[in-house]
């Protein structure tokens, strides 16, 4: 095994935008199929101590994967991506939501516009993931959720983040 | 109006300020000749990067300076961290997983 790769994050706020990068050392189909077939997603997508569980995947122009992440209490929070474009090996690209147990879109953070790259490279394959949000707001909003949610173990970082917003 | 880390990079010449001035302090007149806008727009910028909290000033004879506060510009990182931990967790289990998938097939 290679040393751990990092993941680079870039945010451009002006732009509601978040960059992720990332490096895997496995071949470039492993790694695409890894993103996007649910029963592999469903072993990786959420962050511990959640868990991803898929309701239904259609992962093609027009489909969409609507799935559940499952908190050690037993809560479910629902989500959706919608997806506009999947070139199969290249990328694709999806409006995610949250959602209820029927796919019904919360509008309270709209939809963020997800674009997925993957590129062969000597070591294996590279990942750019491009998240825009609806705004700014949703941005921090999201974030601030990713906390409570309990998505980290930051806690602390909370009050931090709360007294920001205030100013 | 809101006066944060935020909005100090929400606009490109902001930005672009705080990339000049980020090695070495400069006079607004000095900043100035780097952007086509004039003078008193760089410093209605400065203005608001100062009041944002992301600059310091230094008098220097009858010059001020402006510095970065890098204290403050940290906070943008700070802010991104549960993000990036989220990030980190969900890819250490993809590598988890296209290692064990390597071992099945090998």
């Amino acid at each position: 095994m290679n040393s751990k790769n990092q993941t680079t994050i870039t945010k451009d706020a002006a732009n509601r935008k978040i960059l992720v990068v990332r490096n895997f050392d496995a071949p470039l189909e492993e790694v695409w199929r890894a993103w996007t077939e649910s029963d592999l997603l469903d072993q990786w997508w959420a962050p511990k101590p959640w868990k991803a569980v898929t309701v239904s995947m259609d992962c093609c122009s027009g489909g969409m994967w609507h799935y559940y992440m499952q908190g050690p209490d037993g809560s479910r929070h629902y989500s959706r991506a919608d997806y506009v474009t999947v070139s199969s090996n290249e990328g694709f690209e999806a409006l995610t939501a949250f959602c209820d147990d029927k796919g019904s879109i919360n509008q309270q953070f709209g939809q963020s516009n997800w674009r997925v790259r993957f590129s062969e490279i000597e070591a294996g394959t590279r990942v750019n993931v491009e998240i825009t949000f609806a705004s700014v707001d949703v941005l921090e909003q999201f974030i601030a959720m990713g906390f409570k949610e309990g998505f980290t173990m930051a806690h602390s970082n909370l009050d931090e983040l709360l007294e920001m917003q205030k100013v | 109006m809101r006066r944060d880390v935020f909005q100090a990079i929400a606009d490109p010449t902001r930005r672009e300020i705080l990339h000049h001035i980020a090695l070495e302090g400069k006079t607004p007149n000095i900043l100035a000749q780097h952007f086509d806008s004039t003078r008193q727009a760089v410093s209605k910028h400065l203005k608001i990067l100062t009041e944002c909290g992301v600059l310091k000033q230094e008098q220097h004879g009858r010059e001020i300076y402006y510095f970065i506060n890098s204290k403050k510009l940290k906070e943008i990182d700070k802010w991104l961290q549960p993000f990036r931990a989220q990030w980190e967790d969900r890819f250490d289990q993809l590598d988890n997983l296209l290692r064990n998938q390597k071992n099945k097939r090998s």
